[in-house]
C-alpha cells in the first residue's frame, strides 16, 4: 500500500492515508471544530509545498456540510453527522489513500443520498483515492470506478459496474406482451433480440420493457457459482494484481 | 519542526483541553462533590475522637492519610478506567492512525490525569481548613513536603494506572482488575488505622506499595513530630518514602512504553466493534 507494508509503515507514510472506520463513540465531549483542529496538528510535520496539510478546518467543515454544528458536543450529533465529521477526520491529513468501511450502514435514504454526494464531492478534491467497502451493491455502482467482489476473502471480480455486468450470461431481460400475453426472455443481445421481436409481431406488441442486470444480480451471480465450486470459470478467476 | 516533539506540544494541549472540558462537565463536577462530601462527612462525625496513644484528632491524623490515599487511588484507576473505554470507544484508535498520534495521546492522558488532581484536592482542602483547626503543624517546610510527595507519588503511581489500563481485557474488567486490588492495598496501608495496629505480615505487604509511603509522606508533611509515636520505627523515614516511590516511578517509565506499544499493536477496528456489541451483553 503506497509501497510500504501497513504492518511495518512508519509516521510518515501514516500521514499520507486516512482511515474511516465504523462505531466511533470517541470525544463525545469535544466539538468538532476542537477535534479536527486537535488531530490535523499532527500532520503539520508533513505538510509539503505541493501537499499543504492539514485541510483549514472551516473548509473541511463545508466539504462535509457541518458548519452548522461546529460548535456543538460531538455526543448530541446525529449519526449522519456523525459519520460525516469522521471523514473529516479521515481527510484531514489530505491523503493519497482514504479508507472507508461501510460508511453507510445503518442509514436512512436521504443520510445514504447526503453522503454519497459528500463521497462525490471527495473524489474531486485532489490526488486522493478512496478505498470504500459496503453490502449496498447500488452503492458501489454509482460510487465506484472501479469494483472487487469478495467471497470467502478472496477476490473473485474485479472491473468496472460495465465489465462486470458483462460477464455474467443474460445481462438483460426483454419483457413483452401480445394482446393478454405476457413473455419474458434474457439475453446478452438485445438490440437484435428486439428487431426480431418486431420483425415477428409487428403491430400486435403491445408493451416492451428492457431491464440490464443491476450489479445485484451480477454479485448474486457470482457469489452463488463461486460457492458451487466453481473456482476456475474464467469470470471468477482469481485476480492477483 | 520535530515531529514527535510537536505531537508532544499536541499532546499537551489536549490534556488541558480534556481537563477544562472535564472541569465544565456536570458529571465530574458531581465526582468532585461526591468526594468532597464523603472526605468531609468522614471527618466531621469523627472531629472529636482522638487517635488512641496520642493527643491527635481524628481529623489532624486523617486529613493526609485521604490525600495519599485519594492520591494513589485517583491517579490509578482514574486514568486505567479512560484508558480501558477510549481502547473501546475509538480515541485510541485515532490516534494510532495520525503520524506520533500515540505520542501526543499518552501525554495528553499524563497531563489531564495529574491535573485532575488539583480541583479534588481543592475541594477537599479548602473545607477542611475552615471547618478544623491545627492541621496543619509544619508551615511553609511542610507545605514544601506535600509538594514533593504529591509529584512522587504521581510520577510512582500514574504508570500504574496506564499499565492497568491496557491490559485489562474490557472496561467492565477494571472493577476486577484494577479497582479491587487498589482497594485492598489501601486498606492495609494506614489511611484509617494506622498501621501499627494491623499484623506483621499485612505491615510487610503494605510497605511494597507506594500508597502506604505516599500516606506517610503526607503526614510528615501536616503532623507535629510527636506523632512520629504512630509510625513503623517511630520515623518518617523521609529518605526511604524517596527511595519506594522513585523505585516505583523508575518500574512505571519503563514499562509503561512496552505495554502501551504492545496493547496500540492489538487495537484494530474489529476490535472496537467487537467491545460495542459486548457491551450491549451486560450478562454472559
Amino acid at each position: 500500500m503506497l509501497g510500504e507494508d501497513p504492518a511495518s509503515g512508519g509516521d510518515a507514510w501514516r500521514a499520507r492515508v486516512g482511515v474511516v472506520l465504523q462505531s466511533w463513540r470517541d470525544h463525545a465531549r469535544w466539538s468538532p471544530r476542537r477535534l479536527l483542529d486537535q488531530l490535523g496538528g499532527f500532520f503539520e510535520p508533513y505538510s509539503t509545498p505541493e501537499r499543504r496539510r492539514p485541510y483549514e478546518v472551516d473548509r473541511l467543515l463545508d466539504v462535509v456540510g457541518l458548519t452548522g454544528h461546529a460548535d456543538r458536543k460531538i455526543g448530541t450529533l446525529s449519526g449522519g453527522q456523525r459519520r460525516r465529521l469522521d471523514v473529516a477526520v479521515g481527510i484531514i491529513g489530505r491523503p493519497e489513500l482514504l479508507f472507508l468501511d461501510e460508511p453507510t450502514a445503518g442509514f436512512d435514504p436521504q443520510a445514504r443520498r447526503d453522503f454519497h454526494e459528500l463521497v462525490h464531492r471527495l473524489s474531486d478534491l485532489e490526488g486522493t483515492s478512496i478505498l470504500l467497502t459496503t453490502h449496498d451493491l447500488g452503492e458501489a455502482e454509482r460510487l465506484a470506478d472501479r469494483i472487487l467482489i469478495l467471497a470467502n476473502g478472496r477476490i473473485v471480480a474485479d472491473g468496472s459496474a460495465d465489465e462486470l455486468t458483462r460477464q455474467v450470461a443474460g445481462t438483460a431481460e426483454v419483457r413483452w406482451a401480445c394482446g393478454a400475453e405476457r413473455f419474458v426472455h434474457p439475453t446478452d443481445d438485445v438490440v437484435p433480440f428486439v428487431r426480431r421481436l418486431f420483425e415477428q409481431h409487428g403491430d400486435e406488441l403491445t408493451d416492451l420493457e428492457v431491464r440490464r442486470a443491476s450489479l445485484e444480480d451480477t454479485y448474486l451471480a457470482m457469489v452463488q457459482r463461486f460457492e458451487a465450486g466453481d473456482r476456475t470459470a474464467r469470470q471468477l478467476a482469481e485476480v492477483t494484481r | 519542526m520535530n515531529p514527535q516533539v510537536h505531537a508532544i506540544r499536541l499532546g499537551l494541549r489536549r490534556g488541558w483541553t480534556e481537563f477544562v472540558l472535564s472541569l465544565r462537565s456536570p458529571q465530574d463536577q458531581g465526582f468532585y462533590l461526591f468526594m468532597a462530601v464523603i472526605t468531609l462527612g468522614y471527618l466531621w462525625a469523627n472531629r472529636n475522637s482522638e487517635i488512641e496513644g496520642s493527643d491527635l484528632l481524628v481529623p489532624t491524623y486523617a486529613l493526609p492519610s485521604i490525600l495519599g490515599a485519594l492520591l494513589a487511588f485517583g491517579v490509578i484507576i482514574g486514568p486505567a478506567y479512560s484508558l480501558a473505554m477510549e481502547r473501546e470507544d475509538g480515541t485510541l484508535l485515532r490516534h494510532k492512525a495520525l503520524p506520533h498520534g500515540m505520542t501526543g495521546y499518552v501525554t495528553g492522558q499524563l497531563l489531564y490525569h495529574s491535573l485532575g488532581l488539583v480541583p479534588l484536592l481543592t475541594v477537599i482542602l479548602l473545607p477542611s481548613f475552615l471547618l478544623f483547626d491545627d492541621l496543619m503543624h509544619r508551615g511553609a517546610a511542610g507545605w514544601l513536603t506535600l509538594l514533593w510527595v504529591l509529584a512522587l507519588g504521581l510520577l510512582a503511581t500514574l504508570p500504574l494506572g496506564m499499565i492497568i489500563g491496557s491490559l485489562v481485557p474490557s472496561v467492565q474488567k477494571v472493577g476486577t482488575w484494577g479497582m479491587l486490588p487498589v482497594l485492598a492495598v489501601t486498606a492495609i496501608s494506614g489511611i484509617f488505622v494506622p498501621i501499627q495496629a494491623l499484623w506483621g505480615w499485612v505491615q510487610g505487604i503494605a510497605q511494597v506499595f507506594p500508597t502506604y509511603w505516599i500516606g506517610l509522606g503526607m503526614r510528615s508533611a501536616f503532623l507535629p513530630d510527636a506523632a512520629r509515636s504512630l509510625e513503623i520505627g517511630d520515623s518518617w523515614r523521609a529518605g526511604m518514602t524517596v527511595l519506594v516511590l522513585a523505585a516505583w516511578a523508575v518500574f512505571g517509565l519503563l514499562m509503561t512504553p512496552r505495554v502501551l506499544r504492545r496493547m496500540a499493536r492489538r487495537q484494530s477496528g474489529s476490535q472496537v466493534a467487537a467491545a460495542k456489541d459486548a457491551a450491549l451483553q451486560w450478562v454472559k
